[in-house]
């Protein structure tokens, strides 16, 4: 007996009876034994679990997030309770992809609702209902482009995120999918002259971020006006940041992805996060994952189902558009309880505040000597020059509680010595004085 | 009523601190600043609370009762769970080495586990969901291949039409060509089939076992001798593992790769759609492929490994879908040894005692001893009285329970497969077979009151026909 597992000596003598077997092992004839039990240690009460899973975690840093000035595709906001307690229900956390629509209304609804959220913050036509984080939709995105132009060739910005662009080069390598990386230039923005000169016919899509991994924003009507119409304009945009920079879908995008953590997920060391992704109607069809569309019951009220399924793995099978079956809709939830609690004004005022903070931190780093190595505008991060010892400072700011810019220059080699800081509206002036003080030390 | 519709404007539901950092103005590009405001609901706290507490409420779930879908495996989700993953929220993935101790020695002691559970020597835990894990494997066996100098003539991977839809989706995702094989009369792999296509162009055998009739492979390790004779590698979709643990393992049977839904198995909870997490433990020879940062114990500990010169890359950013890892974690603390094993003890037992049970009025699509799952076939029993399995399951919603899968596998034509789990009561099984005699009397004495169901639900049986083929992708004002 197990308090998870009902079952009493008596229930299985009774259910073994009526299947008509004398013992469990009679159940498992056809399976070769090739071990008996593993060698784990026994099961253990609640409380000792708790001691020992508790003992792991007090052996992580919690650092305030006042004093958190490390983001680089993962960052600390302010989330209201009310996001945590209505997520926690287990009508959501409990239940499963919405195969039975009449009795999963609250899934499709909430997800439908996130779709239109999706859409409105990138200026898209259609959001599907999540990808397992930013760079696997990213990812997704150029397989997308292949299907879209029957093209095999992707300029992708050096400035986007770097394990995006890694995670791009795995899933794109069995497709034959070429992947050209595009320099940016003194302003930390794609480099316009050497994008224009790799343009040729055999381009399936250009690849920017808005922006981009050093908080530089991208000109993206600048962009679009350098590449033709025929290939596909793909943006991974960080989606706080689109309460205040215009929309991607304003200025020509096909395709615009990115990770959902930064809207009411924490950052859970890394996952569960969330990738978006959302396109235009006439694109729909070569779209990746599950999308859900308003409908009737056959009494005329209005309900959501999943749409389009035809595109998916259950029906296609290897034709599909994309493997993906278990996707993120937890955390879909997450954002759309988050994005109704703030709305328009909140999320302006959440992407004002880590702009403005950004800007204030970064006037107070240039006056301690710490110059900023791109010239171009920049949102909530930004690249400082760092003297050669600054990995060791940055690890020596852990003792003042500090979580610092962290060092960039291992994966941008020709940078030098540099580092990332990044500002959001929970850090206060307080935290960003103590920062400067413990990083001109 | 949608959220949007709610919407009032200039209410609000949030509240910044007081903010004290003297503003500057906004330096950004006149043309690159939005202009409009996105359409996003301005509505109080409260409102946000009964939206989302009505919606919760238009959901069935595993806390609210059985939730028998085939080859999910909605079983009970531990609270501790939760409790344990809550502890680890507020880490950076990107903190400094030392500040992380404790959520890479539980990355490294889940390893361990699962690869004893496997049967495999090592594994990598980013993959985040069971696809992802399929196409992570098969990325590695492709990165094997190509470094023994095989890829060019090993095309190919080998799925059973009993498979699990992912499966030939990931192979091809992976740029192999998918070769269907036909099951055998007794729903399994049919050797003489198997042989027809084996032979050196053959790079992996994919395979569930027990697959998606619920049975199990009985010439597994046959087929595993036949897959290696010609070099080519077996691949186990582990999708559900919850049939087996304690006295078999995938690695044991002879495959190479194998791929675990903690989401599953180790019951975390699929949270709608997910998150979950796939790992993929692999033998030794398949080890210096697998996806970086891998977790490795060491001298002092554990450590996040970088240096695999031969890895595949990266499948998603960071190490994967942590707080699910925790919660697996805390699960196989708690079962431990004897308790994994009475897991899938009465996990078949439910299967076999609800087959038996149901065999009295339906026909089992393969009446023999199963495992965690069977699939109930009703051809015959559509053609007698005109109500499909889609009806019958729509009706079963009236009766305040959740449908078992539908129409999967797609080699049973009106496919019912129904996965009780171990965490069902008999006193739920048998409700559940008191439900399905009920509806198979309505079957035969009523057969239009089961066509028109649900009648209870918060919304009636809906159209998706016209939905697809006249999209509506968002609300619009
Ligand atoms: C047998 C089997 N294989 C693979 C999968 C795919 O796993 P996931 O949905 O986590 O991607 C599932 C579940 O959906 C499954 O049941």
């Amino acid at each position: 007996m197990h308090r998870y597992i009902p079952h009493t000596e008596e229930e299985i003598k009774q259910m073994l009876q009526e299947i008509g077997v004398s013992s469990i092992d009679d159940l498992f004839v056809d399976v070769p034994k090739t071990i008996d039990g593993y060698n784990i240690p026994e099961g253990r009460d609640e409380f000792t679990v708790k001691k020992i899973v508790e003992g792991l975690a007090k052996e992580n840093v919690h650092f305030e997030p006042t004093n958190v000035f490390l983001g680089a595709g993962v960052y600390y906001h302010y989330i209201p309770s009310v996001v945590r307690h209505m997520a926690s229900n287990p009508n959501f956390v409990t239940a499963y992809t919405p195969y039975q629509a009449e009795v999963s209304q609250g899934t499709l609804q909430m997800l439908f609702e996130y779709q239109t959220m999706m859409c409105e913050l990138t200026g898209m036509e259609v959001a599907n209902s999540s990808m397992y984080d930013g760079a696997s939709a990213f990812a997704e995105s150029l397989l997308m482009a292949t299907r879209i132009t029957g093209k095999t060739k992707m300029l992708v910005a050096e400035s986007i995120n770097p394990e995006y662009r890694t995670v791009a080069k795995t899933y794109t390598k069995p497709q034959g999918i070429e992947i050209v990386e595009i320099k940016y230039d003194e302003t930390g923005r794609i480099d316009l002259n050497i994008l224009r000169s790799s343009l040729s016919e055999e381009i399936a899509a250009v690849a920017v971020a808005y922006p981009n991994f050093f908080g530089v924003i991208e000109d993206l009507k600048a962009v679009r006006e350098v590449i033709p119409q025929n290939i596909v304009f793909i943006v991974v945009a960080e989606p706080v940041s689109l309460a205040l920079l215009e929309a991607p879908g304003k200025f020509g995008a096909d395709i615009v992805v990115g990770e959902g953590q930064s809207l009411g997920v924490t950052p859970n060391f890394g996952g569960p996060g969330i990738g978006f992704f959302t396109t235009l109607e006439k694109h729909v069809r070569k779209m990746p994952g599950r999308i859900i569309g308003e409908t009737k019951d056959l009494e005329g009220k209005k309900g959501y189902v999943m749409i389009l399924q035809t595109r998916e793995q259950h029906i296609r099978r290897e034709k599909a558009t994309s493997n993906i079956c278990s996707n993120q809709a937890y955390i879909a939830l997450i954002n759309a309880i988050y994005l109704s609690t703030m709305g328009p004004q909140g999320l302006k005022e959440v992407a004002w505040r880590s702009y403005n903070n950004a800007h204030v931190l970064a006037k107070m780093l240039e006056e301690k000597g710490f110059e900023r190595i791109f010239k171009g505008e920049f949102f909530n991060e930004f690249v400082i020059r760092v003297p050669d010892n600054y990995r060791e400072k940055w690890h020596n700011m852990v003792k003042e509680g500090i979580l610092g810019p962290i060092p960039v220059d291992r994966v941008y080699k020709t940078l030098g010595p540099s580092a990332l800081a990044c500002a959001t509206e929970v850090n206060t002036k307080e935290s960003m004085k103590k920062l400067v003080e413990v990083m001109s030390k | 009523m949608t959220i949007f519709e709610k919407s009032v404007a200039g209410r609000k539901g949030y509240e910044l601190p007081v903010y004290d950092v003297e503003e500057l103005t906004c330096e950004i590009p006149q043309h690159l600043v939005r202009k409009e405001p996105p359409m996003l609901p301005e509505v109080s706290e409260v409102d946000v609370v009964r939206h989302y507490t009505d919606l919760a409420m238009k959901n069935y779930s595993v806390d609210r009762g059985f939730y028998p879908l085939g080859s999910c495996t909605m079983k009970y989700n531990p609270k501790i769970n939760e409790d344990m993953a809550a502890l680890f929220t507020d880490i950076h993935p990107f903190q400094p080495r030392e500040t992380i101790t404790g959520a890479v020695k539980l990355m490294g002691h889940l390893k361990e586990l699962l690869c004893e559970i496997t049967g495999t020597d090592d594994m990598t835990l980013q993959p985040a969901a069971g696809a992802h894990g399929e196409l992570t494997g098969l990325l590695v066996a492709r990165a094997y291949f190509e470094d023994k100098g095989e890829l060019e003539k090993r095309r190919k991977v080998l799925v059973p039409d009993s498979a699990h839809g992912t499966n030939p989706a990931s192979a091809a995702m992976a740029g192999f060509e998918v070769v269907e094989l036909k099951s055998g009369e007794d729903g399994c792999v049919n050797l003489d089939e198997l042989k027809t296509h084996l032979d050196e162009s053959v790079a992996v055998i994919m395979l569930t076992n027990p697959n998606t009739l619920g049975l199990f492979e009985k010439d597994i390790l046959k087929i595993a001798q036949m897959a290696h004779e010609v070099g080519a590698l077996l691949y186990y979709d582990g999708a559900n593992l919850n049939a087996i643990m304690g006295r078999t393992r995938p690695g044991d049977m002879g495959f190479d790769i194998v791929h675990l839904n903690l989401h599953k198995t180790f019951s975390t909870p699929h949270g709608m759609g997910g998150p979950g997490s796939g790992p993929i433990g692999v033998k030794k020879h398949l080890a210096p492929y697998l996806p970086v940062p891998v977790v490795r114990k060491t001298e002092s500990g554990y450590d996040l490994d970088y240096n695999l010169p031969k890895s595949i890359g990266m499948v998603r950013s960071f190490y994967g879908n942590f707080l699910v890892m925790v919660k697996a974690y805390t699960y196989i603390l708690t079962m431990g040894n004897k308790g994994l094993k009475h897991v899938s003890d009465m996990a078949v037992l439910n299967a076999n005692y609800l087959r038996k049970k149901l065999s009295k009025l339906y026909q089992v699509a393969y009446d023999r001893i199963c495992m965690h799952e069977f699939v109930i076939d009703n051809e015959e029993f559509a053609k007698k009285t005109g109500v499909k399995t889609l009806d019958i399951a729509k009706r079963i919603l009236d009766y305040g329970m959740h449908a078992p899968t539908v129409y999967f596998p797609l080699i049973v034509h009106e496919a019912m497969m129904i996965e009780p789990t171990e965490t069902e009561s008999k006193m739920t099984l048998d409700k559940f077979v008191e439900i399905m005699e009920k509806i198979y009397n309505e079957a035969h004495s009523d057969p239009e009151l089961v066509k028109k169901a649900p009648y209870t639900t918060p919304i009636r049986r809906l159209d998706d026909v016209t939905a697809t083929k006249f999209p509506v992708f968002r609300f619009k004002k």
